[in-house]
């Protein structure tokens, strides 16, 4: 077994090229070390080692034929337990899909593994990815590799967890209101949604409709650049992917920042922040001016009314996704003498307490009488928000925030209070309801150790923009800030 | 008081959705925290204001609709497999219509 505990792409991919390790040996050593880490760290869900060690010895048999070797070819990935993975389980973090095994691949995971990653298996989240911090999973908090005590953000928790603990190169994670964003930033690793259908969602099971995302984690800016050159592009199976063309996103990092206009939204920066985050961040600016850009300060007028226009949206997309989980096609059943006494017992039993609270949120912000006055708003109050963005990218090209108010907490300490939990989303919710793309990089850490993380917004479909600038952010030292 | 318990079982009702007496005291609850966060969006004026539903995608080919054709996926074993209570090639569920 090698000694190497973290790897990025192009490390396995050197290694396979010189024959220092197969992928069948890779594979061996991340589950050796997936047996070990895992019950203490809770980050996967299932194992997919069957899969695995196919695809494995598929590579390895062209490494032998002196193939060429595509882009992810030996890289041991992790899947989001709410992308579909056929013949694998995917509960969702939830126990209405317990032993459910999708028929069908998620696109995502089919171009990964066309372009020869390998999937280990499924990483635990929030329940139906409703969450700030991996508390609602039915199967059990991940716990943050960097402290173990702490949350590792959420609801993509297990696959920021997985990349962090060195128990997967690269993973998905799934963006709703900041999903991948933040808990990227409470394990200290890259992290990226891309724009609102820049990947494909068949296959990924349906949250908010309107804001769900696909992205990537990895251990360094280039590392999520080759991954997201994978799995973006149009999918006929999906009306709502774009066919606005792919580059290759890896080429185009090294370049210099020189001249790039950064906004700094002036009122990001006030009450509820922890201090030792502005720190980082006012650090992490900086460092963005040291390396060219220029600082603008901009105005987000609408921002403070992005939480309830979010959690509108979100819940009332939610209430109707969620209707399909009714004890007839799959999970477990609770037996009723009728048929809605059957509906209501799984649900009641099959659902636990945040995605409830969301179910009934959402289902009477959309009924009789009271449409107009919350969905129909809250769609207005997105309008006035991607305003501020499309308003925002006419005098500056990138826009520069926290990606949450506060590091990592403790497990439990956050729990009584969903208002207080759904308020820290406040810089991530903006980009889901404007649909542009953002990634968090890991800007330092606060004094007591825990990692803090810097997002960079970019327009519609520049991810290219943001990449390129989190990569220069990543090589001028901004982890260790 | 925004949303009485009344409010919640009648919404939780149309949901399809059994909640214990505790679960319905501590949802009121917390439906009324949030609810009251959200009229802050009050204070915003949106008369004029276009709803916004969905962040569509940039490029005209887009919005082009495939064409509907039936494709076999001969996967009925495997959908059927996880079913809670399954009778191939059917789900079955309790007695819907009383004679």
């Amino acid at each position: 077994m090698s000694a190497q505990t973290t790897w990025t792409i192009p490390e396995v991919r050197s290694a396979l090229d010189a024959r220092k390790i197969s992928a069948r040996e890779l594979v061996k050593e991340f589950y050796g070390r997936i047996e070990k880490r895992n019950p203490e760290l809770n980050i996967y869900l299932a194992l997919s080692p069957e899969r695995a060690y196919a695809q494995a010895d598929r590579i390895d048999a062209a490494i032998a034929a002196g193939d060429a070797l595509p882009a992810m070819a030996g890289v041991p990935v992790a899947i989001k337990d709410v992308i579909s993975t056929r013949g694998v389980p995917t509960t969702c973090g939830s126990r209405i899909l317990q032993g459910y095994k999708p028929a069908y691949d998620a696109t995502a995971v089919t171009l990964l593994e066309r372009a020869g990653a390998i999937v280990l298996g499924k990483t635990n989240c929030d329940e139906f990815a409703m969450g700030s911090s991996n508390e609602n999973s039915a199967y059990g908090p991940v716990r943050n590799p960097v402290a173990t005590d702490h949350v590792p953000g959420g609801s993509s928790g297990g696959s920021a967890a997985a990349v962090a603990a060195g128990l997967a190169v690269a993973s998905l994670g799934t963006d709703t209101g900041g999903s991948i964003r933040q808990p990227g930033s409470f394990c200290g690793v890259p992290a990226l949604n891309p724009s609102y259908g820049r990947v494909s969602r068949y296959g990924l099971i349906a949250y908010a409709s309107s804001l769900d995302r696909i992205g990537p984690f990895a251990h360094t800016v280039r590392d999520t650049a080759t991954v997201m050159s994978v799995i973006a592009g149009r999918d006929p199976r999906d009306a709502t992917s774009a066919s606005v063309p792919v580059p290759d996103y890896a080429a185009g990092l090294g370049r210099p920042l020189h001249g790039l206009r950064i906004g700094i939204p002036d009122d990001y920066f006030g009450e509820g922040i922890d201090p030792d985050v502005r720190k980082q961040i006012e650090a992490g600016i900086a460092l963005l001016e040291k390396l060219g850009c220029r600082r603008v300060s901009i105005r987000m007028p609408n921002t403070e009314y992005a939480i309830a226009a979010y959690y509108i949206i979100a819940t009332a997309e939610a209430s109707s996704n969620l209707a399909r989980y009714d004890g007839v096609r799959y999970g477990p059943r609770v037996p009723g003498s009728t048929l809605i006494e059957m509906y209501r017992k799984t649900r009641g039993r099959g659902f636990g307490a945040e995605v409830k609270r969301r179910i009934v949120l959402g289902t009477y912000v959309l009924s009789a009488g009271y449409y107009d006055a919350y969905y129909l708003k809250g769609q207005k109050v997105r309008t006035l928000i991607a305003k501020d963005f499309r308003e925002a990218f006419e005098k500056v090209d990138a826009i520069v925030t926290p990606t949450s108010p506060v590091p990592a907490f403790r497990i439990g300490e956050r729990t009584a209070n969903p208002l207080q939990m759904y308020l820290a989303d406040i810089y991530t919710v903006t980009g889901s309801l404007a649909g542009v793309p953002g990634i968090s990089v890991p800007s330092g850490k606060t004094s007591s150790g825990l990692p803090v993380g810097l997002q960079i917004y970019g327009p519609a479909f520049g991810e290219d923009r943001v990449l390129h600038m989190a990569h220069a952010f990543e090589h001028a030292g901004g982890s260790t800030l | 008081m925004k949303i009485s318990k009344e409010d919640v079982l009648k919404v939780a009702n149309l949901a399809n959705l059994e909640l214990s007496e505790v679960e319905v005291d501590t949802y009121r609850s917390h439906l009324d925290d949030i609810l009251t966060y959200i009229d802050k969006m009050n204070e915003l004026d949106t008369s004029g204001v276009e709803p916004l539903t969905q962040v569509v995608a940039a490029s005209e080919d887009d919005s082009a609709l495939r064409e509907d054709v039936v494709v076999r996926a001969d996967i009925i074993a495997e959908v059927l497999q996880g079913a809670p209570d399954p009778e191939a090639p059917y789900f079955r569920v309790p007695k819907v219509i009383d004679k």
